[in-house]
């Protein structure tokens, strides 16, 4: 196990340095000044040199990575020039809401997907399998957004359940803010359900053609122990699989439901970044995303360790 | 005990059992036999009621008068596991891999309330004692995939009667085992009906096997049941052609005038292989000699046997023989050309063919079976016309014709697609065949069939071939030599006859001892 964590932490550790050197290549090394393509083209020369002073454009690549990498590791990721705030700063302002929300969308679709999922594949070629898999692909056919608006719609303007949009902050209240969430996490929460049952069911469905659980019938289990005690647990590598790359997904690829609920997230502050050719910012929330989806990709190899024991043992 | 009348189940509306009736009286072992797909393993779900989804049943199944056709699945539950166990065919599968083989015995305990967790535990290192895996030395916090598969199947066992059943319904206990292991097992499961007083339903192909085990024996084809007669007599009789076929196709050794030259075709010398094992990040690495010095010599037309256990080192050398993997020492020459992984030419990779036990997984399946058989013409040069004649005579040699090149390999049964797999071996004209288990999977009668052809394809192109095999018979069946071998080792080598009748080696002792036979009496 210990080697299984020690194998698993090493490639986390190059992966991420990888990607620094990756990321830090796109923007400072390829052929194009930075500070001139920040500025535009109607730039006086003498301000470009200034903003190259401010990005510490100066002096060699190596010099500049690892002032960069150095910087990171301390938690400076350096000035928005937009913005004219650390970009720390920004980046975790918008990870209290993105974080969240993410976490919320993932909740509301497992919840949904795996007991979803495992009624289909119990009931395989029945009308319950059939309905379960006619609303996932409505599910996944249906864009996030139009959703989103017809939510808005019936909640917000009908009901008055809820806000149209917007985010209180924390500060407001932890039940306010959860509130002004549930609309987009919803939304969110639709298309991943969808995807998410429908390889709970296929994957539920190839364990229960396995061996072990004829072999557990045979004991004298019957069918919904077989499946709670035996095809579960087997069937839900591949789930663990999915949901991490949902988490990944979702922490900056909300833009559009960000924009329809107007939340202050962090997909939002990346497409401002790149809009505005702010660079230092869209270059520090690149590394933050890859490190996010590194991190969760080690998490979920954690948990296929803690599900099957052959690969605690494996390399 | 258990009395079956008139069973009969289709699946949407195929008929897969017609009729099946037999009784298994009190601590007596009853033989089914048959070939693959004559019903034997549909009787044995039958009768635990966990036929396939979309079977329909008809007949009684009684056990002490008691209609199982009759309780609803609730009862079913609680029957099943308390007075029927059951094990099946493939211990590697059997057991789930993510749970602990004490937890897996236990469960059968737990799920009919036979005990609280504590004595569970206790009952179930009690039955794994009685299957042969000492507690001590087989904690019961092992996972499936740290035990061998005889220790796997004894898992299984232990699962199976921890309740002690009144019936044990084993499906082909020991075909995926070795023989030695296979013997173990054997020896077990009769002890469990002589000790413990259990009766026992034996499912197997091999006909070797029920006769040193069942009192009463069956044998099925087709969905029925053609004879049933006590074991000793059926044997004798062989009343029904279709029993006196099985018999004489399982012995069956195909008419060879053996014409070997002084020629070699294949020398390997001194051939040794390792693998690395546990590499850890950091110290040196270990080695395991998968091959450690091996010498073995095929020559011109003749047919070679390689025997030994699984994982003997018997694949490994395949790969190095057909320059597949590297060796870490000795020498390997094909008609005097040196083999070296990585850079075999066409033209002497042309000079050796290897044929699978399972040719389907080799076969592309949307390619028809004339390109399919072509595939080895890119290690030649060969004209597109002279391709298309040579396809055909492979084809014919194997007894299908030219036009079966049209169709596709899902429209072949086993047994053709193994000589579809042979055409394709042959029809570049190698010198060497390698037989990896080829024969292995198949059906006696099919088995039969594919060793008359072999025979036959050897007088006719000059073939040598290498037979990879743990099964004995086949062996002693079609080769003139045979060499033993034993983690990595050759220990004993020599013809065919004299090895398998007095063998030297203790461990060729041991593994013709552990063959099951049918005893001289009943054959003569």
């Amino acid at each position: 196990m210990l080697r299984y964590l020690g194998s698993r932490l090493l490639s986390l550790c190059l992966s991420l340095a990888v990607a620094s050197l990756v990321i830090f290549a796109a923007i400072e090394v390829v052929p194009g000044d930075p500070a001139s393509f920040m500025l535009g083209l109607n730039a006086e020369p003498d301000t470009v040199a200034a903003l190259r002073q401010e990005l510490g454009l100066e002096g060699g690549y190596v010099e500049r990575y690892l002032a960069w990498t150095g910087g990171m590791l301390h938690g400076d990721f350096g000035t928005s020039y937009t913005y004219r705030v650390p970009v720390s700063e920004l980046i975790i302002a918008r990870l209290w809401v993105s974080l969240p929300l993410t976490i919320f969308a993932l909740i509301i679709s497992t919840a949904i997907a795996i007991p979803a999922g495992v009624w289909a594949a119990s009931r395989r070629g029945r009308p319950a399998d059939i309905l379960v898999m006619g609303t996932t692909q409505l599910g996944m056919a249906v864009p996030n957004f139009w959703f989103a608006m017809i939510l808005v719609l019936i909640f917000a303007i009908n009901l008055g359940w809820f806000a149209a949009g917007g985010f209180p902050g924390w500060e407001a209240g932890f039940f306010t803010a959860l509130k002004s969430l549930v609309l987009p996490a919803l939304s969110l929460a639709l298309f991943q359900a969808s995807i998410l049952a429908r390889v709970m069911r296929s994957s539920l469905l190839e364990t229960l053609d396995q061996d072990y659980v004829r072999t557990a019938r045979a004991k004298g289990l019957s069918r919904r122990l077989a499946i709670r005690n035996h095809a579960m647990r087997n069937a839900m590598i591949p789930v663990m699989t999915i949901v991490g790359l949902q988490f990944s997904n979702l922490i900056a690829g909300a833009i559009i439901i960000e924009n329809v609920f107007f939340l202050p997230g962090l997909g939002r502050l990346v497409f401002q970044a790149i809009t505005q050719r702010d660079l230092i910012v869209v270059e520090s929330v690149v590394m933050i995303l890859v490190f996010a989806v590194i991190l969760v990709n080690f998490l979920v190899d954690l948990s296929y360790a803690v599900i099957d024991p052959r690969l605690r043992r494996r390399r | 005990m258990l009395s079956v009348e008139n069973l009969s189940m289709a699946i949407h509306g195929t008929p897969i059992l017609n009729g099946v009736s037999f009784e298994i009286g009190r601590g007596e072992v009853f033989g089914l036999v048959g070939e693959s797909g004559s019903g034997k393993s549909m009787t044995a779900l039958g009768v635990m009621r966990l036929e396939p989804r979309g079977a329909e049943v008809s007949g009684r199944v009684l056990l002490e008068g008691k209609d199982l056709m009759r309780e609803p699945e609730s009862r079913m539950n609680a029957l099943r596991g308390r007075e029927i166990g059951m094990i099946f065919q493939e211990p590697m599968t059997a057991l789930n891999p993510v749970k602990t083989i004490g937890d897996q015995v236990a469960e059968t305990l737990l799920v009919h309330d036979a005990a609280d967790r504590a004595s569970a535990r206790k009952v179930a290192a009690e039955r794994l004692a009685r299957v042969g895996l000492d507690p001590d030395k087989v904690p019961l916090s092992r996972y499936p995939h740290e035990l061998s598969g005889g220790q796997r199947q004894r898992v299984c066992i232990a699962m199976a009667v921890a309740l002690r059943p009144k019936l044990l319904i084993a499906d082909e206990p020991t075909t995926a085992l070795d023989v030695t292991t296979q013997a173990q097992i054997l020896k077990l499961l009769k002890s469990l009906v002589e000790e413990d007083g259990m009766s026992l339903m034996l499912i197997t192909h091999d006909l070797a096997v029920v006769a040193g085990m069942a009192h009463h024996v069956a044998v099925m084809r087709d969905g029925g049941i053609v004879e049933q007669a006590p074991t000793a007599r059926l044997f004798r009789e062989r009343a029904h052609p279709y029993t006196a076929k099985l018999f004489s196709d399982s012995g069956h050794v195909p008419r060879r005038e053996p014409d070997t030259s002084v020629k070699p075709v294949l020398q390997v010398l001194g051939a040794t292989r390792d693998y690395p094992v546990g590499s850890s990040l950091f110290g040196p690495r270990q080695h395991f000699r998968a091959v450690d010095d091996v010498d073995l010599t095929v020559y011109e037309g003749e047919s070679v046997g390689l025997v030994g256990e699984s994982g003997c080192g018997k694949s490994t050398l395949t790969r190095a023989i057909l320059g597949l993997d590297p060796l870490e020492g000795g020498s390997i020459e094909l008609d005097g050309t040196p083999v070296i992984a990585g850079q075999v030419p066409h033209a002497l990779r042309r000079g050796m063919q290897v044929v699978f036990q399972d040719p389907y997984g080799s076969f592309n399946p949307r390619h028809r079976v004339g390109r399919l058989v072509a595939e080895p013409f890119h290690l030649d040069s060969v004209p597109e016309t002279e391709r298309d004649r040579r396809v055909a005579e492979a084809l014919e040699a194997v007894g299908l014709t030219p036009a079966d090149r049209d169709k596709y390999i899902h429209e072949f049964s086993g047994g053709q697609r193994q000589r579809i797999a042979i055409a394709r071996a042959i029809v570049i004209r190698p010198r060497l065949l390698i037989l990896d288990e080829a024969v292995s999977a198949l059906d006696v009668s099919i088995r039969a069939q594919i060793l008359d052809l072999l025979a036959d394809l050897q007088q006719r192109f000059r073939l040598s071939y290498l037979f990879i095999s743990h099964d004995l018979s086949v062996v002693r069946a079609i080769t003139d030599r045979v060499l033993v071998m034993q983690a990595g080792r050759i220990v004993e080598e020599g013809e065919t006859g004299t090895v398998l009748t007095a063998p030297q080696h203790p461990y060729s002792r041991k593994l013709i001892a552990a063959v099951p036979r049918i005893p001289e009496a009943w054959v003569a």
